[in-house]
């Protein structure tokens, strides 16, 4: 066992948990599982048996997390921080940090020197983000992780009006009783979804380069129409669901920790 | 301040008493309405504007779901008869300052007698004051004839000092939030200023703000703070909050801000606006002055900029919290100049949330809060 302390980043997404694990300034282990109905007892099994000296949660159960952890130093920070340092670290050069996420899509700007500047996130409705993509997905009965590459044999361009998740899928379902071939649909729905993504970006004054994290980045098809609309070319991490498990586990370790959290302090 | 909480039972009791002995209640729903001239007739103004959740679904039976909560919960109350001041009121005013309540009121003219103030929508332009001075004399015969009292011009000069005694005094606790301690939490401001618009003796009400800005000044001077050192000063705005709506208030507080000042209706808006006293046609001064209230209803509304830059200033507010109701079209359409002038003008960051009195979204926004704060920290 070196002496060197370890650092657990975690990030509690409303459809998948991730962790990473640094040891020093190495990054010694990730891991991620689905985050169920039971998320905490997920999170103690991915915790199970190691040793960190520190936990930085963040993602959707971060407050329920640092809540429930005893004996163990937890702090929490949002999502937004959590992708942009983690962003920052994987491309030292990036500007906007797009996450597609489960539930949220967020669009964060950093200054030259990689604060925060400005950040937009969707509301309360899941319209263009990781959610609708799926239920589109089980609506025209293609297994998610296939969704995209399925769009990308399409072979024209259709527009899906309805941005409401359950006025698409009533969208696409008289598409197909008009004969409409599934892959097209599925080309729509993706357009759908970039679209808003786009205005976000356009919002928060988008700079390149841009780095795609978030659970989408892993669709092709989301990836292909975003640099086809913003005519430039992204960068999508290896694992671009673990950027905000990182920058949870950086915020953690020296220096960005007398930054401590907000949200573990009771009202 | 526990003085404040208790003060809505007591203030159901004096109207009880009030009534009893053959006064009357006015029920009246926004910062238009002209209290003094409700009172120099001889009637209780009482707010009744719906802030709670509950009798939504009530409302909506009736009115569509695609309507702002305020307008929908004010409305709820009326149908379901859950909110004893409706339920105590003898009779409604109400103003055509957004299409949503005017055309509400036409229904719930069904339920209560009321009186329809029409509003001009631009403060400044020629007819707009003569118009409005009628719209005040028409209030006055209608006051008259509920009550059975007339109007004296003495007495409604006397209720203009008070009301701005009153506002003096508010304006004056606001005040202390300018301080690099802040003495008191934003959700105590909104439960202070919230007693003003339910107490049945302004005089009374007086001498609390005066015991609390007494207390105040001891805080002030012992050094006591709502808030850890350094947390982001904000400045609060848009749409009228209160208990019941105060969640995005509390996230704020809870997520380590410090409300340092609430601009909106239910805050100061309209708080440091005085009415020219001892004028011999007070209802020309009450006309001036209430055309002059920054609400989004009037176009253009650059007056709503000048009080938001007066605060930012003078409060040194580190953040703006814009909030819009679900289908406020004025107030949402307005954020953009408002994040525009907030941005740009004072280089400060903004946040703009559109959301209900429903807690379906709180952890979403507590995300955007928190992201924001952690942004100014
Ligand atoms: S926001 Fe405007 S319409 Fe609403 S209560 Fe205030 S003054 Fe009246
Ligand atoms: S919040 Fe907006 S929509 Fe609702 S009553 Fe007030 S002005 Fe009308």
């Amino acid at each position: 066992m070196s002496g060197l302390e370890s650092v657990a980043g975690i990030d509690i997404g409303s459809r998948s948990i991730e962790l990473v694990v640094f040891e020093g300034t190495r990054q010694i282990r990730q891991m991620k599982v689905p985050t169920t109905y039971d998320p905490l007892a997920q999170c103690e099994k991915l915790l199970d048996g190691m040793r960190v000296g520190r936990v930085v949660a963040t993602g959707y159960g971060r407050k329920l997390f640092i809540e429930s952890l005893r004996g163990i130093e937890v702090s929490a920070i949002t999502e937004i921080q959590a992708y942009a340092l983690g962003a920052r670290y994987l491309f030292p050069e990036v500007r906007t940090v797009l996450d597609i996420g489960g539930q949220d899509t967020k669009v964060i700007l950093l200054a030259p020197h990689g604060r925060v500047a400005k950040f937009e996130m969707n509301d309360r409705c899941a319209a263009g983000t990781g959610k609708f993509l799926e239920f589109m997905a089980t609506a025209l009965q293609i297994p998610l992780e296939a969704f995209g590459e399925f769009a990308l044999r399409s072979d024209k361009r259709i527009q899906i009006n309805s941005m409401c998740t359950v006025f698409a899928e009533s969208e696409a379902t008289s598409l197909m009783a008009r004969g409409e071939r599934a892959e097209n649909i599925a080309m729509g729905l993706h357009l759908a979804i970039v679209q808003r993504t786009v205005g976000m970006l356009r919002r928060v004054g988008m700079e390149p380069p841009l780095v795609f994290a978030g659970g989408v980045a892993h669709n092709p098809c989301a990836g292909k129409v975003l640099e086809e609309q913003l005519n430039i070319s992204l960068i999508i991490p290896d694992h671009p669901d673990m950027v905000g498990a990182i920058g949870a586990a950086l915020h953690g370790m020296a220096g960005a920790k007398e930054r401590g959290t907000r949200c573990d302090r009771k009202s | 301040m526990k003085e404040f909480e208790r003060a809505g039972e007591r203030s159901l009791l004096s109207l009880v008493e009030h009534k009893e002995a053959g006064g009357k209640v006015a029920g009246v729903y926004c910062l238009f309405a002209p209290t003094e001239l409700v009172r120099a007739a001889g009637a209780i103004p009482v707010s009744l504007c719906g802030k709670k959740e509950a009798p939504i679904s009530a409302a909506e039976k009736t009115l569509p779901p695609n309507l702002c909560p305020l307008i929908k919960s004010s409305y709820g109350y009326a149908v379901t008869d859950t909110c004893p001041y409706f339920g105590a009121s003898d009779f409604i005013l109400g103003e055509t300052t957004c299409d949503g309540k005017k055309k509400m009121f036409e229904l719930m003219g069904r339920i209560k007698p009321l009186h329809l103030m029409h509003l001009p929508f631009d403060a400044d332009g020629g007819q707009a004051l003569a118009f409005w001075v009628q719209e005040m004399i028409r209030l006055k015969g209608f006051l008259e004839e509920q009550t059975g009292r007339s109007v004296e011009v003495r007495e409604l000069n006397r209720q203009i000092k008070l009301q701005n005694e009153v506002r003096k005094l508010l304006w004056q606790i606001s005040r202390f939030s300018r301080a690099e301690t802040v003495p008191l939490s934003g959700l105590d401001m909104m439960t202070v200023m919230e007693t003003k618009s339910s107490c049945s003796d302004l005089e009374a009400y007086a001498v609390l703000l005066r015991q609390l800005i007494k207390e105040l000044e001891e805080r002030c001077a012992a050094g006591v703070a709502v808030h850890r050192r350094g947390a982001p000063r904000i400045l609060f705005t848009g749409c009228p909050v209160g208990t019941g709506s105060e969640k995005v208030l509390q996230l704020i507080e809870e997520c380590g801000g410090v409300i340092v000042s609430m601009e909106n209706c239910t805050g100061i808006k309209g708080q440091d606006l005085l009415v020219e006293e001892d004028t011999a046609d007070p209802l020309q001064a009450l006309a001036r002055r209430y055309l002059r209230i920054p609400c989004s209803c009037m176009t253009p509304n650059e007056e709503r900029l000048n009080l938001i830059r007066g605060l930012v200033e003078d409060y040194r507010v580190q953040g703006v919290v814009d909030l819009t109701w679900q289908c406020c079209h004025t107030y949402n359409v307005e954020s953009f100049v408002v994040r525009e002038f907030i941005e740009t003008r004072h280089g400060l960051p903004s946040l703009h949330i559109e959301t209900d009195y429903s807690s379906s979204d709180t952890e979403q926004l507590r995300t955007r809060i928190e992201a924001f704060l952690e942004l100014i920290a």
